[in-house]
């Protein structure tokens, strides 16, 4: 364990001020719902399907409650009214909610409505049983075949076409890859619904859908089983459909989920409210799936500097944290993300790299932690390009991160060819091995730069935590301290699907993820 | 310049020798039919004194090559056009000078990354305060007036942006791309323009890591800015063209950094 650089009572304080700052959105949270949390209690009770023109029968549904203006109260409790209606399938279900004047939507008795919650919550109960099952037929093949020791190679995938990117994780997985990332197809999460079925056509990326995660772990299943050797599969659960995409890879048993309480607010404008209680049902369905989470702090210093918003990176760790403890994670679930960014041109980068990574590590110290690769400075002169990674390899493995994603020597050109991840999995690899225990065998002193830096970081986090202690949240989000993009709490978009809920609404698979 | 010519080949470690190095991926298991395979490859290429350097197996079915070889091919640099430069790249102050001097007013430029692209970091680099690379965006530059609008800006809203700030200058950022969906955007930008009557009066840029001049012309803007450009490149062709737009510069005068 590298440092010290603070006292455990400092990190204590952070770890308490963080929890304080989250504290008032949860007062948002519990008032409220989303039309997309309402679409994952039907996904989770098996609505799967699309209607005509591949609209998702989820959306079908609940636009259809919403435009009744009796989505708030929950979405499971029209399942059973559907249900109680003689609903056969899911698409009747809809049909036969569709088909009710507003009218026959009011409460029913008193007894009938118990009788009716009754039977949706078993129904529930045994649906995340059925989740638990496929959950555990994961983790029965994670023991059979161990993965490696981390960190963990994380690699990107984005062909836009699911058949061409398994060709291309499977390569990657041989070449020694233990994580593969589909990447989304762009703008994807601006979709308020996941697109249905197996595609062949994306930009920059491929669409998350149940269908292609299937088709994806799939192959990896058995890629594993041929290496002897787990490969993990990775995705995005962020924009306008955090909980439905975490739903869709808990069933499809995928590994971990890119989840951030804030990344969709300022990086994708998604409206604030809209974010933080879509985040925290996601964080439920994560939490009981055993999915690492991995958040995105690491983007605050693509946008802004990397040596000036070192302290954002920190403080906003210690946020997300709070928000996902508070959704029931663990810590080995918690790949909470930073960066090799700082500009090369500066002198000493490579202690200043060190310094941020042993904080982060020092901070989080049993959090499997996300560390991505350089990419904002990166050159097309791919022979420097390729240097500049292995130092953050290096970086990696003395801080042992549990998540490394690899630089790719054309990150300045295009998506990875598959020759170029080749070279970059050969040179991690080989940098992993010889620099395996390097932090059991040099000691930073503490009076020194890398030291003395990381104190002064954690100074600055401390300080941005109390101000948005006193100020909030929202007010620190609207002055631009992270990432340097300012948003307001009722900008961007998604907020028109933000619901209060009603006194009586009703979602038991809340009740059981929470615990109740 | 006319007159002697200048022949040249690729140099490795003597004039003339002709060696390059190439790597590249066949989607054939390693063997050494494979390496085989890798330098017929290069022979068709026309390459020379193939020497398959590093043979990895980058995958059960894809092989990695490595090569050197001896490339035959000549050019005379002395037939070689590029225009002069007669008018050296400007710094920060001096630009602003400039702009203070012959335009006598506060340059606008308006930039967006646009269609389905969320990458901004293409446009940041470029108007952003930071800058890029130690070079400050235009955003910094006191005689400019720039407005970055960020990710994901339809063509058209870009467009009435445009017309409301009365910019001098559009510049339109394509990051991420695939199968050529960037040149796409860029025509429909395009269209945008001539239906607005901007092209030919307002300055168009394109900028993205996938883009050169040429191909930036060919789509019909007026300049294309590459992987490795500088704010203060794109800021100094701004304040060049819009001088040569006033009368003000001579039509044919070049300068450095000049896109090519």
């Amino acid at each position: 364990m590298p440092g010290p650089f603070v006292d455990d009572a400092q990190v204590a304080q952070a770890r308490g001020i963080a929890s304080q700052v989250i504290e008032p959105v949860f007062d948002l949270i519990r008032r409220h719902t989303t039309i997309s949390v309402e679409r994952t209690v039907l996904r989770l009770f098996g609505m799967a399907d699309a209607g005509p023109g591949g609209i998702p029968l989820t959306n079908l549904m609940t636009d259809r409650l919403k435009a009744a203006g009796v989505l708030n109260r929950g979405a499971a409790y029209w399942y059973g009214r559907a249900l109680q209606l003689g609903a056969a399938s899911p698409l009747d279900a809809v049909e036969r909610i569709a088909a009710l004047p507003a009218g026959k939507l009011a409460p029913l008795s008193a007894e009938v409505e118990g009788n009716l919650r009754e039977e949706v919550r078993r129904e529930a109960e045994a649906a995340v049983d059925e989740l638990r099952r496929r959950i555990d037929e994961r983790d029965a093949l994670k023991s059979e075949f161990p993965m490696s020791p981390a960190p963990h190679r994380y690699v990107i995938v984005a062909t836009g076409n699911i058949h061409d990117d398994v060709d291309q994780a499977r390569a990657a997985a041989q070449a020694g890859a233990d994580i593969i990332a589909v990447i989304r197809s762009t703008a994807q999460s601006l979709l308020d619904y996941v697109p249905h079925g197996a595609t062949t056509e994306g930009y920059g990326g491929t669409y998350a859908t149940q269908e292609n995660f299937r088709i994806m772990r799939e192959a990896l299943d058995a890629e594993s089983r041929r290496l002897k050797r787990y490969i993990q599969l990775t995705n995005y659960s962020s924009g306008l459909c955090m909980a439905e995409i975490a739903f869709a890879a808990a069933w499809e048993k995928l590994d971990m989920l890119l989840n951030d309480a804030m990344y969709g607010i300022l990086f994708r404008d998604i409206n604030m409210r809209r974010t933080f209680i879509d985040q925290y049902f996601s964080r439920r369905i994560c939490a009981l799936a055993g999915i690492i989470i991995n958040t995105g702090e690491d983007n605050y210093i693509t946008t802004a500097d990397a040596y000036d918003a070192a302290h954002t990176v920190i403080a906003s760790q210690f946020i997300n944290e709070a928000f996902a403890k508070r959704a029931g994670l663990r810590d080995w679930q918690l790949g909470l993300g930073h960066s090799y960014e700082i500009d090369p041109h500066r002198p000493e980068t490579l202690l200043l790299e060190l310094s941020q990574a042993m904080l982060v590590r020092r901070c989080f110290p049993d959090a499997p932690l996300k560390y991505m690769p350089p990419t904002k400075h990166k050159e097309t002169d791919i022979f420097f390009s390729h240097a500049y990674d292995v130092m953050s390899d290096l970086v990696a493995i003395w801080t042992r991160q549990g998540i490394q994603l690899l630089g790719m020597m054309t990150e300045a050109m295009h998506t990875p060819l598959l020759g170029d991840r080749y070279v970059a999995l050969k040179a991690a690899g080989y940098i992993h091995r010889a620099a395996r225990g390097i932090d059991e065998e040099f000691v930073v002193r503490e009076d020194g730069k890398i030291a003395n830096r990381a104190r002064f970081v954690f100074g600055k986090a401390m300080e941005l935590l109390e101000e948005c202690r006193q100020d909030g949240l929202v007010a620190a989000i609207g002055l631009g301290r992270f990432g340097d993009v300012k948003r307001s709490e009722t900008g961007g978009k998604g907020l028109e699907g933000v619901l209060e809920k009603s006194p009586d609404y009703f979602n038991p698979f809340l009740d059981i993820l929470e615990g109740r | 310049m006319a007159g002697e010519s200048h022949l040249i080949r690729a140099y490795g470690d003597r004039r003339d020798d002709g060696v390059i190095q190439i790597s590249f991926t066949l989607p054939v298991p390693l063997s050494d039919k494979a390496k085989e395979a890798a330098r017929l490859f290069c022979t068709r290429l026309g390459l020379v004194d193939v020497k398959v350097a590093a043979a990895e197996p980058a995958a059960d079915n894809y092989t990695f090559f490595v090569v050197y070889a001896r490339a035959d091919v000549s050019l005379d640099y002395a037939t070689i056009d590029v225009p002069e430069i007669v008018f050296r790249k400007l710094g920060f102050d001096d630009l602003n000078k400039l702009i203070e001097d012959r335009v006598a007013r506060r340059v606008v430029v308006l930039g967006a990354c646009t269609g389905t692209d969320t990458h901004t970091v293409g446009i940041d680099a470029i108007l952003n305060m930071k800058g890029y690379s130690g070079d400050y965006g235009l955003e910094r530059y006191p005689w400019f007036e720039a407005y970055n609008l960020g990710s994901q800006v339809p063509n058209e809203e870009l467009i009435r942006k445009a017309e409301e700030k009365k910019a001098d200058a559009i510049l339109v950022s394509q990051v991420v791309t695939q199968r050529d969906v960037h040149k796409d955007n860029s025509r429909q930008f395009i269209d945008v323009a001539k239906a607005h009557g901007l092209k030919g009066k307002t300055i168009l840029l394109l900028g993205g890591p996938r883009v050169d001049h040429k191909l930036a012309m060919e789509l019909g803007f007026d300049a294309g800015f590459g992987p490795g450009t500088k704010p203060s490149d794109v800021a100094n062709y701004i304040v060049h063209a819009l001088l040569k737009k006033m009368g003000k510069e001579p039509e044919d005068l070049h300068f450095e950094g000049e896109p090519t």
